[in-house]
């Protein structure tokens, strides 16, 4: 009797959370699955079963491959340099240095732009000729490069972006990992003669794996998930050079209007992210959690 | 020599003392400990013999070399931490060879070291584990196992009991003992407890307010206090510390001890000094503790309170009045003002109580 009655107190007290995660979640996922099997309807012709046929124009689709290698190219690099830059920051922020909260505000301050004002500062920074690294680049006679405008260029241009207003914001993870780090566990790494660096690679560092593994997750998350610059900068060109999956299922979608091969390159992205999710949560979370 | 030897060692912070020209010497293979309420910088000092903070100003010799200036890991010492300061991701084999992994010792000697270690403070079956997968006990002893590993002259112990509960800590107070005596170790061991500090020291070296109040024997503490400090701090219950008011001079015991100099003076007694008689101070019992072997009894005399240890059980009823005697030779005497031992004011006269 109790325990039924706590059964429904507890199915009431969850059911506003489901109902949100049901309809903004789990039901577009199942729908966009749904679609991803139909034909793009166009005009009179409603949509008509055609299986996988949208998975393998997938496979056989270049600017897909493209967009996928972009990405990869993207995380691979994005990931590792910004979790760098902000372990490297969160250190030298909590050494005990000197203007030590202007220094943080400083390096979180790009996390607290949109991606959009980032992408407007960034333009006249990458400006052939007149942008600032040009100007910076012309006593060296390195000038007139158009580095947005050069498929070589391009994606690298986007990539430092990124890693600019990631790594503030991964930052202050670390430094509440950091932080939360016994300074007995410290004294007693010295007292045993370890050297700084020692200290750093024996004690600190495997402190922080969750906190790195949490971040780089996030990260790698982040890295298929945000193209505001790409729309505001370059919309993919040159030549596909920054297509982005999420871009590209964004140009498929909302420019070619062809909606139910978006739904498969959907399809796709979810899978990716959802078996990242599933390598956090099944596989490193074990080994590195202590406690 | 092996030892410690500090020299007037002072550590301010923001204007204020927490340690106060503290001198000491102990020496070889002693254990001492370093005893004070929270806040009597009992443990600033150890942290400064650790090379943890570094000293306003005085020296700190180690092993008779001059280690004032030396990094914590120069100083050839151990420590074990109040906290023990465990390595979380490290197996406890690990955490007691990292110091020997650090310092580049071969694997093979690690190992036979380890083996000796973890046979001492039988922690043979659990050296795979984490440290979150022992109890209290056994991560005291992988932080004693990571201290003792080092082999220096040289351990100093941060209230290392005060994390185990009350078995538990007497257990490994005489396992710590007999470790020390075995291995010859100098130890400077920081307590509260003045319980501990008596029964486990050869030395013990006894704080307050950043300075040195009493330093010397256990015994030497119990049975000569330097100060009313001292006389309160060891010793349970207590020593009763009374004002030698003229109401208690009146009475039989009082004026066996009667005021001479200007000054007031107070009277000292420990509980178990006291005895119920037929005469003496009048008294009425108030209250009585049972702790088994003995009992506690609380009597007021005049305004001042009494407590009073007797074997056994409690034999008075609140209440009941009573008479108080003891010997002249068990009463201590100190400075009202100052609260520092003097000697009695008229020696002619104590005899009679005798």
């Amino acid at each position: 009797m109790k325990a039924s009655r706590n059964a429904i107190y507890g199915g009431l007290l969850l059911l506003p959370a489901a109902i949100l995660l049901w309809t903004f979640t789990f039901q577009p996922i199942l729908t966009t699955i749904y679609h991803s099997l139909f034909s793009t309807p166009r005009g009179r012709r409603p949509a008509v079963f055609i299986g996988l046929d949208h998975y393998e124009t997938m496979i056989a689709d270049p600017v897909f491959w493209r967009a996928v290698s972009n990405n990869l190219v993207y995380a691979l690099t994005t990931v590792p340099l910004s979790m760098g830059l902000a372990l490297a920051m969160a250190l030298l922020i909590n050494a005990k240095i000197r203007g030590q909260a202007l220094v943080r505000m400083a390096y979180f301050t790009p996390t607290v732009l949109p991606m959009v004002a980032i992408a407007n500062i960034w333009l006249f920074f990458y400006a052939p000729d007149y942008g600032l690294i040009d100007q910076l680049l012309r006593p060296f006679g390195l000038s007139g490069n158009n580095w947005l405008g050069n498929p070589e260029t391009a994606l690298p241009a986007l990539i430092v972006i990124t890693i600019w207003k990631e790594a503030g914001f991964f930052m202050i993870f670390y430094l509440a990992a950091l932080q939360q780090i016994s300074p007995s566990l410290l004294e007693a790494a010295d007292l045993e003669g370890a050297s700084p660096w020692q200290r750093f690679r024996r004690v600190v560092f495997p402190l922080l794996m969750p906190t790195t593994l949490f971040v780089s997750i996030n990260a790698v998350i982040g890295a298929f998930r945000l193209v505001d610059h790409v729309v505001a900068m370059t919309k993919g060109g040159p030549d596909n050079a920054t297509t982005l999956l999420l871009f590209y299922i964004y140009q498929v979608g909302f420019s070619f209007w062809d909606t139910g091969y978006a739904a498969a390159l959907t399809v796709v992205l979810l899978a990716v992210l959802m078996l990242i999710a599933l390598y956090q949560f099944g596989y490193a979370d074990k080994r590195i959690h202590y406690r | 020599m092996p030892g410690i030897e500090v020299d007037r060692l002072v550590k301010e912070w923001s204007g204020t003392r927490a340690v106060d020209q503290v001198s000491f010497k102990t020496g070889e293979a002693e254990f001492v400990a370093l005893l004070g309420p929270s806040g009597c910088g009992k443990s600033t000092t150890l942290r400064l013999i650790a090379g943890l903070e570094s000293a306003n100003s005085g020296r700190i010799m180690i092993a008779g070399k001059d280690v004032t200036e030396s990094p914590a890991s120069k100083r050839n010492l151990s420590m074990v931490f109040q906290s023990y300061a465990l390595f979380p991701h490290m197996s406890v084999a690990e955490n007691i060879v990292f110091g020997l992994s650090i310092r580049g010792v071969a694997k093979a000697d690690q190992n036979k070291r380890l083996a000796a270690i973890a046979k001492l403070l039988s922690l043979s079956h659990l050296l795979d584990r984490k440290p979150s997968q022992l109890s209290g006990g056994q991560q005291q002893r992988v932080a004693l196992g990571r201290a003792l590993i080092a082999e220096t002259p040289v351990c100093l112990l941060d209230e290392p009991l005060s994390n185990l509960d009350a078995q538990l800590r007497s257990e490994m107070r005489t396992e710590i003992r007999s470790l020390q005596r075995r291995l010859g170790l100098t130890m400077l061991f920081v307590t509260h407890d003045q319980t501990e500090a008596m029964s486990m020291a050869d030395r013990i070296i006894l704080m307050r307010n950043g300075k040195v109040e009493q330093s010397g024997e256990p015994h030497e503490l119990y049975e000569r206090p330097a100060s009313t400090f001292v006389a309160r701090f060891i010793g349970t219950p207590p020593m009763n510390v009374v004002e030698l008011t003229s109401s208690f001079q009146a009475a039989e015991v009082g004026q066996n001890a009667p005021i001479s100099s200007s000054s007031p003076v107070l009277m000292g007694i420990r509980p178990e000094d006291i005895q119920f008689s037929d005469s003496g101070l009048r008294a009425v019992v108030e209250s009585s503790e049972y702790f088994g072997a003995d009992s506690v009894t609380l009597c007021q005399a005049g305004d001042q309170k009494l407590l009073v240890r007797t074997p056994g059980r409690p034999k008075l009823e609140a209440g009941a009045a009573v008479h108080l005697r003891w010997a002249a030779t068990s009463a201590h005497y100190f400075d009202a003002e100052s609260g520092l031992r003097c000697d009695p004011p008229r020696k002619e006269l104590r005899l009679q109580q005798a």
